[in-house]
């Protein structure tokens, strides 16, 4: 658990870092909070011969809600998310899914940069931001771009970010209506059995809008179209949620591993998706 | 004067002796970060060494290339089997009368085995060099299964079959198989026979307990220091038998005795993890003496989990038999026990299936035998007692699983059951079918105030309403009630019958008492978390009247404690705890002379009152033991030698049986098969108890690591020799969340062969709480027609429980 040598770069500015990438290529990756990249470098997993810290970096910072739009930067920690009461009351799913990672050591450091850049489909971060339909901001040598976080997993770490990017924030509408994020998980500190993120509209009874998306139940976060739209138009009734839950199914393709074999990981997304919309709806 | 003024109460608690809720003096230092472990030593001019070790389980080294490791600036050495062999050194005994290889030898047996130890100036040069090491591998067909094993042609152990093809005797006696280490047998296997086969009543199970790790917070590790000019060799370390360590080396280094110091600093946990004698340790002595600087070694926490002691992985199938109204008349339990590549369980040498057959547990059973196979697979070594005496958690859980069993056979309430197979309080001492005699106990007394504080009736009159509105379609919980009445046997032991590599498992006390009246005491025994330096002051306290802080305990350095086989299987207090208060009690008796010559009267005239020598009759005339000592330094008394000191050396008559009647209560979701454990009562009668809060901290982190094994904690391979669960993500560390509260309660049944009647409580709550979590789970099931669920009782496998019982519709 020791991890190889590497040069320790800690910029001031975007500049700095950008610089750092553009010479070093693939052999500089750049770290946040560490929680995820320094056990893999310590497991020798991965091998960053040039580390860039962004702790000192300006600007990447900041959580804003403004125009209806919500705006995280890079840097915010989930423990930052959970203490915010602005977003408590902006996106309170936020902060439902941040007590449900890791544990209050580990939330101090992760962040939400770190959690959606990483690519790991174990994340809580990613699902959520599918749920929510966030957007990306990147910057790199050529400028800024914006990637929609629903376009942005390909597979097991890899993402639609260049290696010589950065993600600066994540931003997304004020989310309407109810919502809920449930994850079962063996214990404190592990990584999703299944979960799932529901935000739905409820108007007059019926559901008029709803979101959906899965966490670890394939190799990237699975944002189920299928299974919102099974639930638009409905009263959220036993056979929409079943129907809902059958349309979840048929997009995720989870693995074998400790948690469980395949068959069990499908029964609990279906359980963890129905008591999620069963939340969400009652908060509608 | 105030003395006489002063109440016997009062100086009862002055002294803060047995029985008093004395806080750990230990935790100042602990809390506040200034505890001193292996990892906290730096000596001037210290190396590191670490290993490089085997991906695969079972493969056959061609080539080991260290050139480019060598060529690493800072590398300072690269020690292989090779370089070990002139010394003798590429292989060491091991506790359980095998051989391990301390460096591979041509071929590695598990997936981790150490091939090369590295030698460098610093840690992250070391692991750097490790990465550098070429091994050439020819991989082999892997066994991971016992049962395989036993009908395999491929051979493991090579080293054990003789040239003709025949197998030589091991350890234990005949070999059936090149895979096969030993059988042992207890118990009549005829009359056992004749009585399952004319029984009324017959249950059959087989019960895997799963192969798991105590995987104490900190790992194991030493530190070597060879000191060329003296001839001293120093070793600190993470041992739990620090005398039997250096007694080790000696034989196996051929360094004297008297030329070795191995000191055992603060411990971070040990549960029989840190017993035995791991390949680090000889490559650190080693490198030391080749290098002639220190050698620190210190494993990851992977190396922690995938290569040093592993526990259980015990298949055990079992009869048990019983007339219709429940009386059960005869039990039979096989083992297949896998030991991995090298047979390094931690036992007394004639046990080699340590104490299991205390399989009969707490109940009057007539007629019983065991057998027990150990065999060789591809997994890493080990065996030893994970908060338990030896096997006794193997044991426990079998008869307490079986009786559950038994309860669903006979159609009948398995609290019931148990109740009326109590061995009774006027059978004690008892002798057991299998061999031991239990001291004490009182078990119906015990079972009798758990049912009432539970309210066991109410409790299953729930869990009907429960099932009823399960079929109703109202929930989706289950509700489980877990029982248990466990017997342990602890405190090995009588030298008579135990001895671990030639040592007898006596223990000892050596005190001093200063002139100014406070004392320090060295026991034979080591701490690694159980508070020694608290409750053996205690007792010392309340033997000798000074009080408990005055009072330094010490433990772990060979040049200055007197030898002791250590701590684990709850020996200390049973063993060392007696040899202290004997050695207590010969310092009272110097005491009681010399305040018959302060006082000017016979020997026989005083008598001792808690802290001081009165004359009797005339309670206004005394000497306090502080006095006493102060004389025992500064007066020629006629016929007396001056100063005040004793040792004592304790060899057991007997084991210690202590007992406890635990109640778990959860809840299940058969949907995710997550458990919620709503209650968790647990009464312990561990003897005289010499501090109630120790005891209570005890109950709760040996419960809490049975939480942890019934629910989830395993040592899993995959069928390639792979260790599945090498970190804490997938290892199972439960932290204050997923942890109940616990209800403590207690009897009080004293051991009529101990000094001071204590029989120890460590381990207690570990050996009764796995089998009372996991009857939980199983309970929950029996309406539904589960007869028994191995663990680990993780969410999947609750689920698959469930889901084969068609209870997903
Ligand atoms: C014990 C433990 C339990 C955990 N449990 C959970 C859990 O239940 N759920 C969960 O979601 N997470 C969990 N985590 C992960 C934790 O939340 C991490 O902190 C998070 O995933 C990554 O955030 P970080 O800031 O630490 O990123 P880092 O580890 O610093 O970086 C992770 C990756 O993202 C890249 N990266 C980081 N920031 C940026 C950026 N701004 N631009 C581009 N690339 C970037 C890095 O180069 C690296 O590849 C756990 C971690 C631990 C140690």
């Amino acid at each position: 658990m020791i991890p190889a040598a590497f040069e320790y770069h800690r910029p001031k500015d975007m500049a700095g870092v950008l610089a750092v990438l553009t010479q070093y290529g693939d052999d500089a990756r750049v770290m946040a909070g560490g929680h995820s990249l320094i056990p893999m470098m310590k497991l020798r997993m991965a091998d960053v011969p040039h580390l860039i810290d962004l702790q000192s970096v300006e600007g990447l910072g900041g959580i804003s809600v403004a125009d209806g739009v919500v705006r995280l930067g890079a840097m915010v920690t989930q423990h930052d998310i959970i203490d915010s009461a602005e977003l408590a009351s902006a996106a309170p799913i936020l902060r439902e899914t941040s007590l449900q990672i890791a544990d209050p050591q580990v939330r101090y450091m992760g962040t939400i940069g770190g959690n959606v850049a990483n690519g790991d489909p174990g994340n809580d971060m990613p699902g959520l931001m599918q749920c929510l339909d966030a957007t990306f901001h990147l910057v790199g040598p050529d400028g800024e771009r914006t990637v929609a976080a629903r376009d942005f997993y390909e597979s097991a770490y890899m993402t639609a970010r260049e290696d010589d990017e950065v993600l600066t924030a994540v931003s997304f509408a004020v989310p309407q209506g109810g919502y809920g994020y449930v994850k079962q998980k063996r214990k404190i500190g592990d990584y999703a059995t299944a979960a799932a993120a529901v935000q739905l509209v409820k108007e007059n009874g019926v559901c008029t809008a709803a979101s959906i998306a899965m966490t670890n139940l394939s190799d990237t976060p699975v944002h189920s179209v299928a299974a919102g739209d099974a639930l638009v138009g409905t009263s959220v009734d036993d056979a929409a949620i079943k129907a809902a839950v059958q349309a979840m199914l048929g997009d995720i393709d989870p693995a074998q591993d400790n948690r469980g074999p395949v068959e069990f990981k499908r029964h609990a997304a279906s359980v963890i998706l129905r008591r999620t919309i069963e939340r969400a709806w009652s908060r509608a | 004067m105030k003395d006489e003024v002063t109440t016997r109460e009062s100086r009862v608690d002055a002294l803060g002796g047995m029985g008093c809720k004395r806080k750990r003096v230990e935790d100042a230092r602990f809390t506040q970060g200034k505890g001193n472990y292996v990892d906290d030593i730096k000596l001037k001019g210290m190396l590191f060494g670490d290993f490089v070790r085997s991906p695969y389980a079972h493969a056959r080294i061609k080539s080991i290339d260290t050139s480019a490791a060598l060529a690493l600036d800072g590398v300072i050495a690269v020690l292989t089997a090779e370089d070990l062999r002139p010394l003798g050194l590429h292989w060491m005994p091991t506790l359980a009368g095998d051989k391990q290889m301390v460096l591979a030898d041509g071929k590695v047996l598990f997936q981790g085995q150490e091939v090369a130890y590295v030698v460098a100036k610093d840690r992250y040069i070391a692991a750097d060099a490790v990465e550098l090491v070429e091994v050439d591998y020819e991989e082999l067909p892997v066994i991971v299964d016992p049962f395989e094993a036993l009908k395999s042609d491929v051979v493991l152990r090579e080293d054990l079959v003789a040239e003709d093809g025949s197998l030589p005797d091991g350890a234990h006696g005949p070999r059936k198989h090149h895979n096969h280490i030993f059988t042992w047998e207890v118990g009549e296997k005829e009359a056992t026979t004749q009585v399952l086969d004319s029984a009324e009543v017959v249950a059959e199970e087989t019960v895997y307990y799963h192969r798991t790790h105590p995987c104490p917070l900190e790992t194991c590790g030493c530190v070597a220091s060879m000191d060329k000019v003296n001839g001293k060799l120093t070793l600190w370390g993470t041992f739990q038998a620090p005398h039997a360590i250096r007694t080790v080396v000696s034989l196996i280094s051929g360094i004297e005795e008297h030329n070795i110091r191995v000191i055992s600093p603060d411990i971070g946990g040990g549960f029989g993890n840190k017993v035995g004698a791991y390949p680090g340790y000889v490559c650190s002595v080693v490198a030391s003496i080749v290098t002639g600087v220190p050698v620190k070694w210190i494993e990851d926490r992977m190396e922690n989990l995938m290569t040093t002691a592993f526990a259980r992985d015990y298949w055990m199938t079992g009869k048990i038999s019983a007339t219709k109204e429940g009386k059960i008349t005869g039990l039979q339990c096989h083992v297949t026990a896998d030991h991995g590549g090298f047979d390094a369980c931690a036992d007394p040498t004639k046990f080699p299936a340590g104490f299991m057959n205390i399989c009969t547990g707490s109940y009057d059973i007539p007629t019983a035998y065991l057998a027990v196979d150990g065999v060789y697979t591809n997994k890493a070594p080990g065996g030893v007692s994970y908060r338990c005496s030896f096997r006794v958690t193997e044991a426990v859980y079998f008869i307490e699983r079986m009786i559950e069993v038994l309860a669903i056979e006979l159609n009948m309430d398995a609290a019931e059951l148990r109740r009326i197979n109590f061995i009774r309080k006027d059978q004690f001492p008892y002798k057991a079918a299998l061999g031991w005699e239990y001291d004490s106990g009182d078990y119906h007394t015990a079972w009798d105030k758990a049912m009432k504080a539970v309210d066991y009736d109410g409790l299953r009159a729930e869990q009907a309403q429960r099932v009823e509105d399960f079929k109703a379609g109202k929930t989706r919980k289950l509700m489980g009630i877990g029982l248990t009445h466990f017997t342990e046997i602890v405190g090995a032991g009588p030298v008579k019958n135990c001895d671990i590599l030639g040592l007898g498992m006596f223990d000892s006390c050596e005190i001093r008492i200063h002139p100014t009246g406070s004392a320090i005491a060295r026991l034979g025994t080591i701490s690694q978390g159980q508070g020694h330096a608290t409750t053996f002051a205690q007792i010392l306290a309340t033997e000798i009247g000074l009080p408990a802080d005055s009072i330094t305990i010490e433990e772990g350095d060979t040049d200055t404690a007197p030898y002791g086989l250590g701590t684990y299987g709850s020996r200390s207090t049973p063993v060392a705890g007696a040899a202290t208060a004997l050695a207590g009690r010969k310092i009272r008796a110097k005491a009681q002379m010399i305040a018959a010559y302060l006082l000017e009267v016979h020997d026989d005239d005083v008598e001792f009152d808690v802290d001081r020598f009165v004359v009797k009759g005339a309670p206004e005339k005394f000497k306090t033991m502080k006095e006493i000592a102060f004389a025992a330094y500064n007066q020629a008394i006629p016929g007396i030698e001056p100063g005040l000191e004793a040792v004592s050396y304790y060899d057991p008559p007997n084991m210690t049986y202590p007992f406890g009647a635990y109640v778990c209560v959860m809840d299940i979701d058969v949907d995710t098969g997550e458990v919620d454990i709503r209650r968790f009562y647990a009464l312990d009668d561990c003897g005289t108890r010499i501090n109630p809060m120790i005891i209570e901290g005890q109950v709760h982190g040996g419960l809490t690591e049975a939480l942890a094994v019934a629910l989830g904690q395993e040592i899993a391979y995959d069928e390639m020799g792979n260790v599945k669960t090498g970190t804490l993500m997938d290892f199972f560390l439960p932290t204050a969340w997923e942890v109940p509260n616990y209800e403590t309660d207690h009897t009080v049944t004293p051991s009529p062969h101990h000094p001071i009647g204590a029989k120890g409580v460590g381990e207690s709550p570990h050996v009764g709480g796995v089998p009372c979590f996991s009857n939980a789970v199983n309970d929950a099931f029996r309406a539904f027609g589960l007869r028994h669920t191995h663990m680990p009782h993780d969410h999947w496998r609750i689920w698959k429980t469930a889901n084969e019982l068609g209870l997903h519709g």
